[in-house]
């Protein structure tokens, strides 16, 4: 009964795509069954994070098929995290979007898509199947291509040019990793892989599509030297869509490269895990640099986003138990705010007419409470106590001093600061600098729509409520570190044997 | 008859990659297309490969015996077909649109989502 839990969380936006498509002609209709299917997929990844929290992995053999035959769905408390985090984001974007989009937009199937992409997520998510992850992506994929574009503006096809032409790559590069995987361990089931992996012979070959696996999922999370794709395009999209794809892309791509580095390619750590360091120290940096150069809100957002991918590689890169609760941690936390960051943007643009922040200004005075709602996730995001964001940079700074990585640990001080630079310039230049066209240009918070200012509401409490109150998901981080670590446990929940 | 696959594959990879550089969107998507192929080939020489004995179960057995092909990699290079072709499908009309709205294909005179370029 539970592992039909895992099949819902797909069946659920399979459906109301459906529905979604079917009510195209009537937009209220399509608004409604839209959000509706939102919190449905939320409520049901509440319960099947529930179960796998009291009963243990959820696991789901497709038809019936014994693995490793067949399609195997397998959700660990990892899987179960991020599924319910996407669907708060996807929620919460759904609902912002009802005061955003207009008729245009609506008719451009942004419903639709919007649920094709949490298919692609959630799938994402649950699979224990390395092709069916290839599948799940492509799902992702094609849905985030038509959503890119569903304004239509000369901006968004220039954007959509240059993510489409970079993920076309990564996800051939995903495939090649695949075949070659396959070639050597005979399975694409992950706990078989997982299985085989030790008993092959030519780890040379082993290594090498491990790395192939490691530049596709890179690619996708938007690491050191892969992320150009990224600052290139988040800016163009709709507010509600670059918020959902600011919130769950990228990080998606860092769930799989966690799953293929402590499930699937534990076996070479000195040249993999080393890279991956490497990885997140340079991303990290870049990241905050590259922020530190822009002047438009959702440009600084998007280069902070690469920055911050870099917190959850290192985590991963160092592997000791607590790192991983970093990562674990700084994923959800990171999620929610990074989400709710880019809503606050889109409506201080619509009151104060611009996302270039030469161009704005006045907000504190016209809309003092926006300026509240900016502060909780932008501090987070810099790493203030006691918000979410230090209580996962404390896990992963420590983690990183335990054992001895100080050039680690380093860098992400060193970006923690200059992250507050950023902060702080979106601060002083939107919020307090007098608007240049006149105070009267900036217009109260009022004039925005509640269903606008009640998701970044939301996200902002669950921001506070994180920070004051860590430690019940610090225990969930910390089991999931602890299913991570011990991959054969999950082969023995997949495979059934040993138990 | 795996040596020459995996020689079309390395070419095909190389031909690909030549295409890609250009800065002709239509170029690029062309090497995709080409890529796709060469990694297709790639996962059915990775299922290694067995001639002339399809994975058939005879009339009077239960299950298969002896040499057989593996039936998998087909499996994998169809889904791997549908998928890329859907994604070609998609870039070729974004090119189009590109095309049309902004008057190029050339990708380095895409300029538009960036950022205006500092006076020299």
């Amino acid at each position: 009964m539970a592992g039909w839990l895992a099949a819902l969380v797909l069946i659920v936006p399979i459906l109301a795509a459906g529905a979604t498509t079917l009510a195209h002609g009537k937009p209220r209709l399509q608004a409604m069954l839209s959000v509706g299917g939102a919190l449905i997929l939320l409520a049901l990844s509440v319960a099947l994070l529930a179960v796998v929290l009291a009963q243990g992995m959820v696991v789901l053999q497709a038809g019936n098929w014994a693995a490793p035959f067949g399609i195997t769905l397998a959700v660990d408390t990892l899987g179960a995290v991020m599924t319910v985090i996407a669907a708060v984001t996807a929620a919460a974007c759904l609902a912002f979007s009802l005061g955003e989009i207009g008729e245009r937009e609506q008719r451009a199937w942004f419903h639709p898509l919007m649920h094709v992409l949490m298919l692609g997520v959630c799938g994402a998510f649950v699979t224990g199947d390395l092709f069916n992850l290839y599948v799940w992506f492509e799902v992702m994929l094609i849905a985030s291509f038509g959503l890119m574009a569903v304004g239509g503006t000369k901006a968004q096809i220039d954007g959509a040019v240059k993510y489409v032409a970079l993920n076309l790559v990564a996800t051939l590069m995903f495939l090649l990793a695949v075949a070659v995987i396959y070639g050597l361990t005979g399975t694409l089931n992950f706990a078989d892989i997982a299985r085989s992996v030790p008993s092959v012979a030519n780890t040379g070959v082993l290594t090498a599509a491990a790395t192939l696996l490691m530049a596709a999922f890179g690619m996708k999370a938007a690491v050191f030297p892969l992320f150009f794709w990224l600052p290139a395009a988040y800016h163009t999209p709709l507010v509600s869509v670059s918020a959902v794809f600011a919130g769950l892309l990228t990080k998606v791509g860092v769930y799989a490269l966690i799953r293929a580095f402590t499930l699937l390619f534990p076996h070479d750590p000195g040249w993999t895990h080393t890279l991956l360091l490497w990885i997140a120290g340079l991303t990290m940096v870049t990241g905050v640099l590259g922020a530190a150069a822009q002047s438009e809100m959702r440009r600084i957002l998007s280069w902070h986003i690469i920055s911050q991918i870099g917190y959850m590689v290192m985590g991963l890169a160092l592997a000791t138990p607590l790192a991983l609760v970093g990562s674990v941690f700084y994923l959800v936390h990171h999620i929610i705010v990074k989400a709710n960051l880019f809503l606050i943007a889109g409506v201080a643009a619509r009151l104060a007419g611009s996302m270039d922040l030469k161009r704005i200004g006045g907000l504190y005075r016209s809309a003092p409470w926006l300026g509240v709602l900016f502060f909780i996730p932008a501090f987070s995001l810099a790493g203030f106590p006691p918000l979410s964001g230090f209580w996962a940079k404390l896990v992963l700074v420590r983690a990183a001093l335990e054992i001895g990585s100080w050039g680690i640990a380093a860098a992400a001080l060193v970006t923690g600061l200059l992250t507050i630079f950023s902060m702080t310039k979106i601060w002083g230049e939107a919020f307090w600098k007098p608007h240049p066209e006149g105070d009267a240009a900036a217009r109260p918070l009022a004039e925005a729509p509640a269903t606008m200012l009640g998701p970044i509401a939301a996200l902002a409490a669950g921001t506070v409520a994180i920070g004051l109150f860590a430690q019940p998901l610090y225990v969930v981080a910390e089991r999931a570190a602890r299913e991570l670590l011990d991959p054969a446990a999950y082969v023995a929940a997949v495979l059934g044997t040993g138990r | 008859m795996e040596l020459p696959l995996v020689l079309l594959v390395g070419l095909l990879t190389a031909v690909a990659t030549w295409l890609m550089l250009s800065r002709n969107l239509i170029r690029l998507l062309l090497g995709f297309a080409v890529l796709g192929n060469a990694v297709n080939l790639a996962i059915f020489v990775a299922g290694r490969l067995t001639r002339d004995a399809p994975p058939l179960v005879p009339l009077d057995a239960e299950t298969l015996s002896g040499a057989f092909a593996n039936p998998l990699p087909q499996a994998l290079v169809l889904t791997a077909i549908v998928i890329g072709f859907g994604l070609l499908a998609f870039a070729l009309v974004l090119a189009w649109v590109a095309y049309e709205r902004l008057g190029t294909i050339r990708t380095d005179a895409m300029r538009i989502a960036e950022p205006p370029e500092e006076k020299a």
